[in-house]
């Protein structure tokens, strides 16, 4: 039995606490059906809107105007008229373009980002695949995929600014996926596990276990990884593949009605799940500062009742999200802060700035948990020199880098050339 | 149900293999791999390799696939006529191919493995890393150092050349 | 019937002879990288199935194919890197092209 089919097998927990017993098959079959089809399609969906809504609302308070406050109540039903709308629209097709492509593409973009949902722990029962022992990883990988969606997506429109929107994209988010990777590991180093429901719990316990507060360097790579999500999503600043002041819309330039609004979800719902994990790795997830959550739901479930770890969850729910929304918030706000800088200007903060950075953090991160996590005192003391003889490896390996790039520039300026003669 | 998931993931990668060969253009042979590197992903997930699984997705996907297209793109456009052999090499090329499959599917028909234990392993990530740091220290310093050296050596050579400035 | 590790090295074979075949019919230098890429994915898949099927308790081959997938990533780096050079040389990617040190 593989670990795949033990996922599929597994009784649900909130369907254990439905049923009061251990479910069917079938049932439990037909329970994630209904999760995926219902639940997590509506969750996309509304995330979608109320998002878009709030940004349109940020934007507008930033800018000193109302935002959209027409349709319903404080405008909040402006993104279901627009859906509309989009959906009303002609799915419009550019003449060169290459159809098959041009049509997959928004679902390629989409896609990945929905099944990012199913690793997401909203509380304790609430994530959808309790045995995915990697789904830190999971989430990297999937929204991956995402990136080759737009590049798709930009290609295929055959459309000088959608081709710079997708090179754009390209080599931004290789870039990027770095420093993101390294910051993750910043925290997967300090607490030994990929599991993103075991990093939940292990900060369900009030303030002082969240990741953030766990060393000095857990919290520089939280900026690290806020600024790198920033760029995985596309975000402003770091908005190059559709800045819309250059290349008209950069990548969905020629999509119109439905497949345009996929796109228009998907940045929304990966800016949900990015948020999310930051939440989990590094904000203590779905828990609330002074532990209250956990404590309740395990003295629920210690006493064996049926409804109340259910309502613990749904609380535990509503804390994932509103951090979700703190994080989003934050997001919508540098967005209409910051200007937009050049790609090449992106470029060199990714590879001479954020890169060495997330290095030196995990560096650091390491040394830490060597110096102050237990262990007898001569392993210690070992550990200690040994990762202090690697750090001062490091250090020298960087100086003479830094030498020689000094080096660099000042024959440059002696030559006045961007070569140095006869240096090919 | 392992046999079905087999079944369904063995399709999309053998779907995805098939159109590498087949695609007209080269774009649209970069999705057909995607395809047949998401239907790899399932199998690993059905062999108990989560962590491989991830893995294939962040470093094939993410990475290597991202610049392959980024490659095409640069070289490349929209109605770049067809780069493939003639008829005849073709020919050649399939024969070979399926002279070789013949040969290894003879191979493993008449070949007695061992019957598959059924356990599931656990804590698959955790021994991994761990075997990759004793285990298999060296070559991973040596995979590390490669690394460095691919680095330098893609950046070496792709390098701006001083009459592109000029 | 189970599925087993016969069907694994089948399905492996398959792949490895569409690599092959790509390898061969491409004059397109990143086609050949597909192909390329392709076949070290078929040497993967069967390095996972017989850690699963025959090796109880260890983890060599997933170990392998870690390699592998990390090596695989590191040379269509320097692949692409030659390819774009080749492209500046010659504007093309066709590899019969490139033959300007034929006798």
């Amino acid at each position: 039995m593989s670990l795949l089919l033990a996922t599929l097998d597994r009784p649900a927990p909130v369907l254990q606490i439905l049923l009061g017993r251990d479910p069917a098959l079938w049932v439990t079959l037909a329970w994630d059906v209904m999760l995926v089809m219902g639940v997590f399609l509506g969750l996309v969906s509304v995330i979608g809107f109320i998002a878009i809504w709030g940004e349109r609302k940020v934007a507008g308070r930033i800018q000193h105007r109302h935002g959209p406050n027409r349709v319903g109540p404080v405008g909040l039903l402006q993104s279901l008229a627009d859906g509309i709308k989009l959906a009303s629209k002609e799915d419009l097709l550019p003449g060169r373009a290459d159809a098959v492509l041009f049509y997959i593409a928004p679902y390629l973009a989409f896609a990945p980002v929905f099944t990012a949902f199913l690793a997401l722990p909203f509380g304790p029962d609430f994530v959808f695949d309790r045995t995915l022992s990697v789904s830190l990883l999971w989430v990297l990988a999937i929204l991956g995929v995402e990136v080759i969606g737009v590049i798709l997506a930009g290609w295929s429109s055959n459309n000088k600014w959608s081709i710079y929107g997708a090179m754009r994209e390209a080599c931004q988010l290789i870039s990027y996926e770095i420093p993101l990777g390294l910051s993750m590991l910043v925290v997967v180093l300090a607490v030994g596990t990929l599991d993103l429901l075991k990093l939940s719990e292990m900060q369900s316990h009030g303030l002082q276990h969240w990741l953030v507060f766990r060393q000095p360097f857990t919290a520089a790579a939280a900026l690290v990884f806020f600024i790198a999500s920033l760029a995985s999503n596309k975000r402003a600043p770091f908005d190059l593949p559709e800045s819309d002041s250059e290349l008209v819309a950069g990548y969905h330039t020629e999509y119109s009605g439905l497949r345009f609004s996929l796109f228009y979800l998907a940045e929304y719902n990966a800016m949900f799940v990015m948020s999310g994990v930051m939440a989990v790795l590094f904000l203590g997830s779905w828990a609330d500062p002074f532990g209250l959550i956990a404590h309740g739901y395990a003295k629920a479930i210690a006493g064996g009742q049926r409804w109340t770890p259910l309502l613990w969850n749904v609380a535990a729910a509503g804390v994932f999200t509103f951090k979700c929304a703190v994080l989003m918030f934050i997001q919508m706000w540098v967005r209409w802060t910051l200007p937009r800088p050049r790609i090449d200007q992106v470029l060199h903060a990714c590879v001479k700035v954020m890169v060495p950075a997330s290095l030196a953090l995990l560096l650091g991160s390491a040394v830490w948990e060597l110096v102050v996590a237990h262990g007898s005192m001569t392993e210690r003391i070992t550990q200690t020199v040994l990762a202090a003889a690697g750090v001062a490896l490091v250090v020298a390996t960087l100086v003479l880098i830094i030498s020689a790039f000094i080096q660099g520039r000042q024959n440059q300026q002696r030559l006045g050339g961007p070569w140095p003669a006869g240096g090919a | 149900m392992a046999a079905a998931l087999f079944y369904i993931f063995a399709a999309i990668t053998l779907v995805g293999a098939i159109g590498v060969v087949m695609a007209k253009h080269i774009v649209h042979a970069a999705v057909q791999l995607l395809v047949a590197l998401l239907g790899m992903a399932g199998l690993y997930f059905l062999l108990d390799a989560e962590f491989l699984a991830a893995a294939q997705l962040v470093i094939y996907v993410g990475g290597t696939l991202v610049l392959i297209i980024f490659g095409v793109m640069l070289t490349s456009h929209l109605g770049t006529r067809l780069m493939r052999v003639g008829p005849g090499e073709t020919a050649i090329a399939v024969l070979t191919g399926l002279g070789l499959l013949a040969a290894i599917v003879t191979a493993i028909i008449h070949t007695r493995f061992p019957t598959p234990p059924p356990s599931v392993e656990p804590d698959v990530t955790r021994r991994l890393g761990v075997s990759l740091l004793g285990d298999y220290l060296v070559p991973f310093e040596i995979a590390s150092v490669l690394m460095l050296a691919v680095m330098i050596g893609a950046a070496y050579l792709a390098r701006r050349r001083p009459k592109d400035a000029a | 019937m189970t599925v087993g590790l016969p069907h694994y090295l089948v399905l492996a074979a398959m792949l490895f002879a569409a690599g092959i075949i790509t390898v061969l019919t491409r004059r397109h230098a990143i086609g050949i990288l597909m192909g390329i890429e392709l076949m070290l994915n078929a040497a993967n898949l069967n390095l996972v199935a017989f850690n699963r099927f025959s090796a109880v308790g260890k983890l060599d081959g997933q170990v392998f194919a870690l390699f592998v997938i990390v090596i695989a990533a590191a040379e269509a780096a320097v692949a692409l890197a030659i390819f774009l050079n080749f492209y500046n040389n010659f504007a093309t990617v066709d590899v019969d092209q490139g033959n300007e040190l034929k006798g």
